[in-house]
């Protein structure tokens, strides 16, 4: 160790000590663990509320929470999930920590704003939080005016508050990576020799930039509305609640591809690497992200058939909507043509990634059936939506975080996690997801809805089936921290480049040093060159 | 003026920029960045104002005859006037002209606190002619007029609110400038800062018209 590190420069874990360091730093990796641990903490408390849905529903009878405290038990889930785990989760955290060093520069454009975007979430959550413990929110994650902004006697505003707050770090996050992007690659980095990683983070900013200000003066609009009395959807002075559904889907069906886009920039990585081949279709890949994202935001109609659109508009945003499946087809296909005749791996990031396309495949092909404009109305606030956003968003989403986070463990941590441990908690993820959410596309179809705390008593079956998934499901995100922080403290430490991939994060050691880079790096090779990568090496020399 | 040499790095320079022209790219792209999360952000109120506009034609125009355009006139002058001086601040910038600097964002930073003033009077008379939304609104007034005024108090308060986060940012450059912080070299901050204040102006070009002018055209 000494003899190290008297050749090495210390890493950016170790310099400089101390929490103040740690609070006040700017560099882009550092930040990246602050927000790693916030959203982590924030997944904890949203399963926990999953937990409480999960055991109410275990019986027919509303018996263990009252249908209020479901109200808000289930909105505090959403709420929490989606803006406070779901969002930062892949950008905030492996974006942080991987977009400057992928395209060669030593930080984020603007690395203090890069700091402050994690103090705005952080007061954010702080906000929410308090809503949480000041009564709860009972109006689901999706704030539907009039009920939220003129009848709810829950802490709406608060709740609506730390909403839009948290808004601005995600603004903060995307408006970084475009600029970084745009003004910082390293020399003979050109746009077609990025990391598909890039360009998925590249696509999602770009969402988080025209999205995200359109949900935060939406809500800023409730907040008035309460506050202020000004009346902007109240129907009793005229107002239309319907064009708040509008403005709050033209944000909120793009931030789903906010939640899977990175992912699958994460899927891309990993495919190429764990089968050892350049990646099948480069540029349609590339492209496909950017089409996701554009496409993306022509489709939040589909949120309002049954919401007194026109039919005419319904059948537009029915068109459109099957038309985003085309990009989402096109990157599965050239993943697994990617895999074609590869040389596959079977280690813990593969059993991700197989993860992830198996289970993005289900909610993908079920999105299919909610655009379908007739079969929707059959649909609509059943649970085969509450399954088929879930299979998108923690089966896509999730998957695509926790598989890159074992692949880049060893670069970001500087240490080697078990193996097995590694793959077991896969499968149980796996199983334990499909279990919970499969039998919801069941009881949704026979006309289960969702939101109520109590059901007829044939739907009981279907439920607890889910309930048992969901405590495997649980079990294996207890065992990823585990075994995860257990690495830290006694894992062997990785070496530079432990899966033999290629890319500029793994030419430089493990942990990075704090300006990632001894001299400017120059880009001479195409992107995912596995004909010439170094085979993988596990173990320090 | 110093002479720059290719060693040494100037001391403005943040340490993960290589050079000065990337650090004023970067932060220029930002700015522009950022004004289209403004123009999204924005784009929200200016969505309802349509919708509602054509629900209730008519309790519009009503409602707009209630808005002094000669104070909105007033104000519009005065804000591209200051649209004018911000883009001197700038070129003094980039020559270096410190004093000329000074002079103009003080300039500026006079007009932005006249509009805010002639706004405050504006707010003050519809408080005493009860069109402000809510309990105390004119009941006897048209269906759809309360919305009107809604949108009214939260597009100007909201452009109001970024008039003065301009004014603490002009203050914080006009700080600067008169320590001569800027220069060829380095003017980055003060062409972000009046990228910004360009871009409250046009909102208000904006507002302007959409609020204050509307069925006053020859013949109505």
């Amino acid at each position: 160790m000494s003899n190290e590190a008297a050749v090495q420069e210390p890493s950016y874990l170790g310099a400089p000590h101390g929490l103040a360091s740690w609070l006040l730093t700017k560099d882009h990796k550092r930040i990246a663990i602050l927000y790693l641990i916030s959203v982590t903490i924030f997944f904890a408390v949203g399963g926990t509320f999953a937990a409480m849905i999960r055991t109410e529903l275990l019986t027919p009878q509303g018996d263990l929470l009252t249908s209020d405290l479901y109200n808000k038990v289930f909105t505090l889930h959403g709420v929490i999930m989606i803006f406070f785990f779901l969002i930062p989760s892949i950008p905030a955290t492996l974006g942080n920590f991987l977009v400057p060093i992928m395209i060669g520069t030593k930080d984020l454009a603007f690395p203090r704003i890069n700091l402050l975007s994690w103090y705005i979430y952080v007061l954010g959550a702080t906000i929410t939080l308090a809503a949480v413990f000041n009564g709860g929110v009972d109006t689901g994650w999706t704030f539907y005016a009039p009920y939220s902004s003129l009848s709810s006697n829950t802490s709406v505003t608060t709740a609506a508050l730390g909403v839009f707050i948290t808004g601005f770090s995600s603004i903060l996050t995307g408006f970084n990576f475009i600029v970084t992007i745009h003004r910082m690659r390293a020399p003979g980095m050109t746009w077609f020799r990025l990391p598909l990683f890039i360009w998925a983070q590249y696509a999602t900013s770009l969402v988080m930039i025209l999205g995200t200000p359109v949900v935060a003066i939406t809500v800023l609009m409730i907040a008035a509305e309460r506050t202020l009395h000004l009346g902007i959807f109240d129907p009793k002075l005229g107002g239309d609640p319907v064009l708040f559904q509008h403005l709050f889907w033209f944000y909120s069906h793009p931030a789903v591809y906010i939640m899977i886009l990175p992912a699958m920039g994460v899927v891309s990585e990993l495919v190429a690497a764990m089968s050892r081949k350049q990646i099948f279709g480069y540029s349609f890949v590339a492209f496909s992200s950017l089409a996701i994202a554009i496409i993306g935001f022509l489709v939040w109609g589909h949120h309002l058939f049954v919401s007194s659109q026109s039919i005419y508009a319904g059948l537009v945003f029915s068109i459109i909507t099957m038309l985003v499946a085309v990009p989402s087809a096109v990157k599965t296909f050239n993943w697994t043509a990617t895999m074609y005749k590869g040389a596959i791996s079977w280690e813990s990031p593969t059993f991700w990634i197989f993860g992830f396309m198996g289970l993005f495949l289900v909610g993908g092909l079920t999105g299919l059936f909610l655009g379908a404009m007739g079969l929707d109305v059959h649909l609509t606030d059943t649970y085969f939506v509450v399954a088929h956003f879930h299979y998108i968003m923690v089966g896509g989403g999730v998957m695509g975080f926790l598989g890159g986070l074992h692949f880049w463990w060893p670069k970001i941590t500087g240490r080697m996690y078990n193996e097995t441990a590694g793959k077991i908690a896969a499968m149980l993820v796996f199983f334990g997801f499909n279990a919970t959410f499969f039998p919801q596309f069941i009881v949704g179809y026979m006309g289960m809805p969702r939101r109520y705390h109590a059901y007829p008593p044939e739907f009981q079956f279907f439920n607890i089936m889910s309930s048992a998934g969901a405590a495997l499901l649980g079990i294996g995100y207890l065992m990823i921290v585990v075994y995860l922080v257990y690495s830290i403290v006694k894992g062997p430490k990785a070496p530079a480049n432990p899966w033999g991939a290629t890319g500029l994060e793994w030419e430089i050691q493990s942990p990075p040093i704090t300006h990632n880079f001894h001299e400017m790096p120059i880009v001479t090779k195409e992107a995912y060159d596995y004909q010439h990568a170094p085979m993988p090496q596990r173990e320090v020399k | 003026m110093s002479t720059p040499t290719t060693t040494a790095r100037h001391p403005k320079l943040q340490a993960h920029f290589y050079t000065m022209e990337q650090q004023l790219e970067a932060s220029t792209l930002g700015m522009w960045v950022f004004l289209v999360t403004e123009v999204m952000f924005f784009g929200g109120l200016f969505m309802a104002y349509i919708v509602y506009r054509h629900m209730y034609p008519h309790a519009w125009i009503e409602a707009s005859h209630e808005l002094d355009w000669r104070l909105g006139g007033l104000n519009t002058a005065v804000l591209i006037v200051s649209s004018l001086t911000m883009a001197l601040a700038v070129r003094a910038a980039m020559i270096g002209n410190k004093g000329q600097q000074v002079l103009t964002l003080l300039l500026t930073m006079a007009l932005g606190t006249v509009f805010l003033v002639v706004k405050f009077f504006e707010y003050k008379a519809k408080f005493a002619h009860h069109l402000v939304p809510g309990p105390h609104f004119d009941a006897s007034l048209e269906q759809g007029m309360q919305i009107f005024f809604s949108l009214y108090f939260m597009m100007t308060g909201i452009h109001a609110a970024h008039m003065i986060i301009g004014l603490g940012i002009m203050t914080y450059i006009v700080i600067n400038a008169a320590k001569g912080t800027y220069n060829a070299e380095y003017y980055a901050p003060v062409e972000v800062a009046g990228l910004y204040w360009h871009f409250v102006d046009i909102v208000w070009i904006f507002l302007f018209p959409l609020l204050y002018l509307l069925g006053r055209h020859a013949g109505a």
